[in-house]
């Protein structure tokens, strides 16, 4: 008993040291202002903003470097860093050059979380620029916005990054949002088909629900079935099937590249031969040809022809118009700043939103600060010129980006337009032809936009 | 003096928990002291490797001293994380953070007695097949009930604000104002201290010497009286709470629960953790979470620096990631801290006369103490190797080698 006494006793010690020790180091009471003072990007003027030196900007992204959503999407920052190389050679912005860090999180939202801190609070960033992915931003739109950086350029057509600015004031959308290339969808194919049997392949999140709320304000009574698949799960022959036997004549697919070659694998096993309309997303047809025959382990031929026949949308010019003036100056930045390996339509995505970014900074002046450029977006965005074939919706009341797109049909791997450029909001705004000649500009000489 | 010393070295052998405490004590200085000196993103990854570390304790229990194998502990991150995830909805939300941390616990036990209850039937690589089912159907869940759990994109995790008394505490002890990155690595730090004492207390105790019996020889163990299925279940369960607190922790560290952030590969490397760290042991526990941390962001910059591209630099990370692996299975199978633990014992039996062990252990501690406090350097309350006084610290780390 006594030994036991005695043990509490000098664990009772101990444990008092050891407050004391912590004691000791003490620093008395806190000034008790709630002294949250960086909070909120309130940055003042100057060139004072994270990331922004006299000759440098450092901004960042994350993007699937390794993993299944790798092929393709790993290609965007590298046409994103040819730009900006381009850039760079030519005196950067305001005597500043770009510097680009791009971290990979594997398409997984907690490594998105993790390199996300990364970027912000090691490499202090000034901007986000194309992060890429529903899910995996998803994971870091509310940090990046309590901390007041700019998230320029959401790789992602989902609406959360543009629909509600003063939810997320720093966030901006970039590519045509789901639901409007959902309507534009709808109303062609009531249109023009209106005896079609319509089936939904939907991915099973905002991409397929917003895409699907789009579609039905056109479509509603022609669909006869709406089917959903997971991301990961690579067995789509259950959907298909049950597409084929809705007796659906037409499928609209919003889907990613890997699901469009799974699709178009288990449509020829059952001998399904719908007329397919793929979302632009899903439609590349140079990855997804290679994945066709990867997939089947080389019994279909793949190439750029495989998915001839298939309707699909289009909103910024790609490889294949190598007329295009835009296409000219991306082949231009690739031979000149690219690395090994061809220019494809990723790097051509990820060189268009770079572009935009330049545009950005050019608006938000020399005496760059995170509120700046927000601001200068807010204000002339809508304005903008550049590769994409309709005009931003950027404003105080939406982060949207491009406000719409053509359909087209793939033959011989290239498209072919079937409407022109057709424009409208979210919401039952309507759809009209696109008059802002976006459509039909070209680059200026220097392949550098210049200060508005 | 030397009366004092001796009085110091008898508590120590002792008294169990007071060791514990102590070092769990020691273990928050260390933790403060290297929180308060590192930047923001420093402690994010901190508290990244506590969550990781409570899991892979838990863990460790569970495969080096009852000898079952878990493919299944990242779904049980999982029901911790969208518990906590569940509470934590809004700003707005009032639950206390210790309430919800220990309701992620609770509903994680539950579902580990009900996967417990298999396991007690189960073992080897029947059990393995049971919890690799488990990891594979969880996230379904989460999928199935889009509109509850958020299906694909999963559920935002808003942490409440700091608590004033939090502030001003920190502001006391530290001089610093307490950053959001700072509250959330000393709440997972926190978290795994406790943790790590409750289960190296237990591990110590008569449960922990039963599931150490059941491990090593199954009929001698029930021949002596234990009940093997009941102990298989108790180590479950106690492994499937670590897995819970660790999910709590995940979920506030990253902001978010989805399916995509517990998917097979989580479950996986916490076993690959717990194997390079050493089995049993809650130091390999630690040092396994630390390396899953640090390495890959360490191994990229490391790539940038060498002037590889963005893609290669991040193709390197799995790569060394694998070839340590590799070679610490190659020329460390015991893991880390059992090659280490073993390396200091056998040096220890050559030094020592013979006579130490005539005189029997308990007369002269001093020796073994000084010892074995030198091999579990840093916060870590349960990896003290066991003086001389346990016969079970040579058996954990001689039959590491043979479960592996």
């Amino acid at each position: 008993m006594r030994r036991r006494l005695h043990r509490s006793a000098t664990l009772v010690a101990a444990a008092t040291a050891g407050a004391l020790l912590l004691g000791a180091c003490g620093a008395g009471g806190r000034d008790d202002d709630g002294g949250d003072g960086d909070g909120g990007g309130g940055d003042g003027g100057g060139a004072s903003a994270p990331g922004v030196t006299e000759d440098s900007i450092k901004i960042g992204a994350h993007f699937p470097l390794t993993g299944v959503a790798a092929p393709g999407y790993s290609e965007i920052p590298t046409g994103a860093k040819a730009y900006f190389d381009y850039v760079n050679a030519q005196g950067g912005i305001y005597g500043r050059q770009i510097e680009y860090v791009v971290r990979d999180d594997g398409y997984n939202p907690t490594n998105t979380s993790s390199v996300t801190n990364e970027l912000v609070l090691e490499e202090e960033i000034f901007a986000m620029v194309g992060g890429l992915g529903t899910p995996t931003h998803s994971a870091v739109v509310d940090f990046l916005n309590d901390e007041g950086v700019p998230d320029f350029f959401v790789s992602s057509g989902s609406l959360q990054w543009g629909d509600d600015p003063s939810a997320y004031p720093y966030t901006f959308g970039w590519q045509t949002d789901y639901e409007i290339e959902g309507k534009i969808i709808g109303q062609y194919v009531a249109e023009n088909m209106p005896d079609a049997k319509v089936g939904l392949f939907l991915q099973d999140d905002d991409f397929g629900d917003d895409a699907e709320k789009g579609v039905r304000q056109f479509l509603d009574d022609q669909v006869v079935a709406a089917e959903r698949y997971t991301s990961g799960n690579t067995d789509v022959g259950p959907q298909i099937a049950k597409l084929q036997a809705s007796g659906a004549d037409m499928v609209l697919s919003f889907n990613t590249p890997s699901y469009t070659a799974l699709s178009q694998l288990v449509a020829l096993k059952l001998g399904y031969e719908p007329q397919w309309f793929y979302t632009n997303v899903g439609s590349d047809a140079d990855l997804v040809g290679s994945l066709l025959s990867r997939f089947s382990e080389g019994a279909v031929e793949g190439g750029s022809s495989s998915l001839d026949g298939v309707l699909t949308t289009e909103y910024i010019p790609g490889v294949d118009q190598p007329d295009d003036p835009w296409v000219q100056l991306w082949q231009k930045v690739w031979d000149e700043h690219g690395e090994k390996g061809e220019l494809t339509n990723y790097r051509v995505y990820g060189m268009s939103h770079a572009y935009a970014f330049v545009q950005a900074l050019q608006a938000a002046g020399e005496d760059l600060t995170r509120d700046g450029i927000v601001e200068a977006m807010e204000e002339i965005g809508a304005d903008l010129e550049g590769p994409q074939l309709a005009p931003f919706r950027y404003s105080g009341d939406s982060h949207l980006g491009i406000s719409g797109m053509r359909i087209v049909e793939i033959k011989d791997g290239a498209g072919e337009d079937l409407t022109p450029v057709l424009v409208t909001d979210i919401g039952d705004a309507e759809i009209t032809e696109d008059d802002s000649g976006q459509d039909g500009d070209a680059p200026p000489e220097s392949g550098v936009p210049e200060a508005p | 003096m030397a009366a004092l010393r001796t009085r110091a070295a008898g508590w120590w052998s002792g008294s169990i928990l007071g060791r514990h405490l102590l070092v769990a004590l020691l273990g928050l200085v260390v933790v403060v002291a290297v929180s308060e000196s590192v930047s923001d993103f420093r402690n994010l990854q901190l508290a990244s490797m506590a969550y990781l570390g409570i899991a892979a304790g838990g863990l460790t229990v569970l495969t080096g001293l009852n000898g079952q194998i878990s493919l299944g502990h990242g779904a049980l991150m999982a029901i911790g994380a969208y518990t906590t995830a569940l509470l934590l909805d809004d700003r707005e939300a009032s639950t206390p953070l210790p309430l919800v941390v220990l309701a992620a616990v609770v509903v994680t036990l539950v579902v580990g007695i009900a996967v417990g209850a298999a396991a007690a039937r189960l073992h080897g690589p029947y059990l393995a097949g049971a919890t690799l089912a488990l990891a594979v159907a969880v996230p379904g869940i989460a999928l199935y009930f889009k509109e509850q759990l958020g299906g694909e994109q999963g559920l935002r995790v808003v942490v409440p604000d700091i608590p004033t008394w939090a502030l001003d505490l920190a502001y006391f002890v530290t001089g610093q104002d307490l950053t959001r990155s700072r509250y959330v690595a000393y709440l997972a730090w926190f978290t795994l201290i406790v943790t790590f004492v409750l289960l190296a207390n237990l591990s110590r105790s008569r449960v922990g010497r039963r599931w150490r019996a059941v491990r090593d020889d199954e009929v001698a163990a029930e021949l002596a009286g234990v009940r093997l299925g009941r102990s298989r279940v108790s180590a479950f369960v106690v492994s499937a709470a670590a897995a819970g607190a660790a999910g709590a922790m995940m979920a506030v560290t990253v902001r978010l629960a989805a399916p995509s952030g517990f998917t097979l590969t989580l479950s996986l490397t916490l076993l690959s953790a717990v194997v390079l760290g050493g089995l049993g042991s809650l130091a390999g526990a630690l040092i396994g979470a630390a390396l899953l941390t640090f390495l890959p962001q360490v191994v990229t910059d490391l790539g940038v620096d060498a002037g590889l591209s963005d893609i290669r630099a991040a193709e390197l990370a799995p790569l060394v990631y694998g070839v340590v692996m590799v070679l610490v299975v190659l020329l460390a199978p015991a893991g880390i801290v059992g090659t280490v633990r073993g390396a200091v014992l056998r040096r220890r039996g050559r030094s020592a006369p013979p006579a130490a062990t005539t005189t029997g252990a308990a007369a002269d501690p001093t020796t073994s103490t000084s010892t074995s406090t030198s091999t579990d350097a840093g916060p870590d309350p349960g990896a003290s190797p066991g003086t001389s006084t346990d016969p079970d610290s040579t058996a954990t780390t001689t039959s590491k080698g043979s479960t592996t």
